[in-house]
């Protein structure tokens, strides 16, 4: 790696680093900035008559009790939603990076990341068909028992969190497996051949030196699912309110910018203060 | 096989069910003869014909296409660049500047996405095509630069060198050596950025004009309209393409594999 003592070398690097960098300031460092600045406006400019400085955003979140109430129901839910995809994803990159060889690895590996990279907003849609009341799962239910059952799971928060885990599960497998796979397997052979359990095995080698990236899955699930607003929307209906939609609402239907842009700073405070706790976990895990 | 490697195998099979059965099932609907999913199941490609006549989807997936070529060929380009800066040169703040790539990727996208919708309506670009190639190049950037400095981190550098000592000027080392070498990371990258931008839905959906949307944004507003049938059948072909440009990605970063 060069150090960087010429003019020409100075310039070259300038050249190089420049438009990504200006490119990110001016579409998301400036907005952040910008938004910062919105929300302790008073009204929307260009409205008529004057705008003020206010703390007035700020305050309304602390005066009305909905908005903490439903911080606190996206906070609940980015919980559940991060529970499940641990429970279920671990299992799986264990599996995937422990007990299937070869190029079957490869393919189911591929296989399940796959729906990851799709377009979420379909993939959300889809559940609708399925959850729908005599949708597909209860018609499938229904043939499968021998009693009938009614089934309404759309619009309800069950809905929501079924559709949100199967957006965000591949994160969880993704992290997992890559520090599964780092584990180097002459460890557990080691441990295996002075009589350590399989239980044991897990418990004191796979899960700790997997930690790292099992954690890194769970901030990068629960951190959307906060902000999430779309899933919600469209799979919990009446039930689907969350602090993301209120943000949506204030920007797309009562277009009160300032309240909502005092509304998404407080969300990106938290989201900040949780990336904060895990960095540690999240530098090992990229290392 | 043992028993916990066999039940193992069934929970990895249960996953890629609850995974893969909505699509599959969303996928068999839009070629029902039913608008209201019943059965039994009728063949029909109807709702393909419906979809292939309705102008609004066709210019917003048009729209989506084209948007999505303009990000890839600026994203590639500009995060190109900045990998091989960020790779060759040590210098004061690269580390702040390595850090500075996780805010578009860690930030939610509400609140990326409200963001410049405020910016850019203060600073008169407002909503529209444009904004939205704006908002989906940041998205897209950190993609493509951790890709190719990924490829970068397997170049070895001596062979610049070797290229130097015998005369070659800089511009044909880097147009010679370095870009052969990292070009499978480019593609990559370049495929990253293109799902990033066509599967965007947060980002575009605040920048897009309405009536004048992307298609997963027109796809939102006619969900929460009512279902209509040529929506099953416009995002089985959104997520078929989104789905192939995602495998061909993963084959070229070689992504997961046994490193």
């Amino acid at each position: 790696m060069a150090q960087v003592a010429h003019a020409s070398d100075r310039r070259r690097l300038f050249a190089l680093l420049s438009p990504a960098y200006l490119w990110l300031t001016l579409a998301v460092f400036l907005p952040l900035s910008a938004m910062l600045f919105f929300s302790v406006l008073s009204d929307m400019p260009g409205a008529d008559g004057g705008w003020g400085l206010t703390l007035g955003n700020y305050a309304a979140f602390l005066e009305n009790p909905t908005y903490s109430t439903l911080l606190w129901k996206s906070l609940k839910l980015g919980a559940t939603v991060t529970f499940f995809c641990v429970i279920i994803g671990y299992p799986c990159a264990l599996v995937l990076a422990k007990s299937i060889r070869g190029r079957s690895r490869e393919a189911l590996f591929l296989l399940v990341i796959l729906p990851f990279w799709s377009n979420s907003l379909v993939r959300i849609f889809s559940w609708a068909i399925v959850l729908r009341g005599n949708g597909v799962l209860e018609r499938a239910l229904n043939w499968v028992l021998p009693f009938d059952i009614r089934l309404n799971l759309m619009f309800t928060t069950e809905a929501v969190t079924i559709g949100l885990v199967h957006s965000y599960l591949p994160y969880v497998i993704l992290t997992s497996y890559l520090a599964l796979q780092a584990i180097d397997d002459d460890i557990l052979d080691a441990a295996r051949s002075m009589g350590a359990s399989k239980l044991t095995i897990l418990r004191r080698l796979l899960l700790p030196l997997s930690l790292p990236g099992l954690l890194a899955g769970a901030v990068l699930v629960f951190v959307p699912v906060v902000g999430s607003f779309m899933e919600p929307r469209i799979l919990g209906g009446r039930m689907g309110t969350y602090y993301g939609t209120v943000i949506e609402d204030q920007f797309v239907a009562v277009y009160n910018w300032p309240l909502g842009a005092a509304l998404s700073f407080i969300l990106l405070a938290v989201v900040l203060v949780i990336l904060g706790a895990a960095s540690p976990a999240l530098r090992k895990a990229r290392t | 096989m043992t028993l916990l490697a066999l039940a193992g195998r069934v929970w990895l099979g249960l996953v890629l069910l609850f995974l893969y059965a909505p699509i599959l099932m969303m996928a068999a609907m839009s070629f029902n003869a039913s608008p209201f999913y019943q059965l039994p199941f009728e063949f029909s490609t109807k709702w393909y014909a419906d979809m292939a006549g309705n102008d609004q989807i066709i210019d917003a997936a048009l729209r989506s296409v084209l948007i999505a070529f303009v990000v890839t060929a600026i994203a590639t380009a500009v995060g190109t660049a900045a990998s091989i800066a960020l790779f060759r040169y040590d210098f004061p703040g690269k580390r702040v500047l390595q850090v500075l790539l996780f805010p578009p990727i860690a930030i939610p996208w509400l609140i990326t996405g409200t963001a410049m919708l405020v910016f850019f309506f203060s600073i008169g670009i407002g909503r529209g095509t444009p904004a939205v190639i704006i908002g989906h190049v940041a998205l897209a950037l950190p993609y493509v630069i951790v890709t190719v400095t990924a490829r970068l981190s397997a170049f070895d550098v001596t062979l610049e060198e070797a290229a130097r000592s015998m005369g070659a000027g800089q511009w044909t080392v880097l147009r010679r050596v370095t870009l052969p070498f990292i070009a499978p990371g480019i593609v990559a990258g370049g495929l990253f950025a293109f799902a990033v931008s066509f599967d965007q839905f947060v980002v575009s959906y605040f920048l897009s004009k309405p009536g004048d949307t992307t298609l997963p944004v027109l796809i939102y507003t006619a969900i929460r309209k009512g279902f209509t049938p040529e929506i099953n059948a416009i995002s089985t072909i959104i997520i078929t393409v989104s789905m192939a440009v995602m495998f061909l990605a993963a084959r070229k970063s070689n992504f997961g594999g046994d490193r």
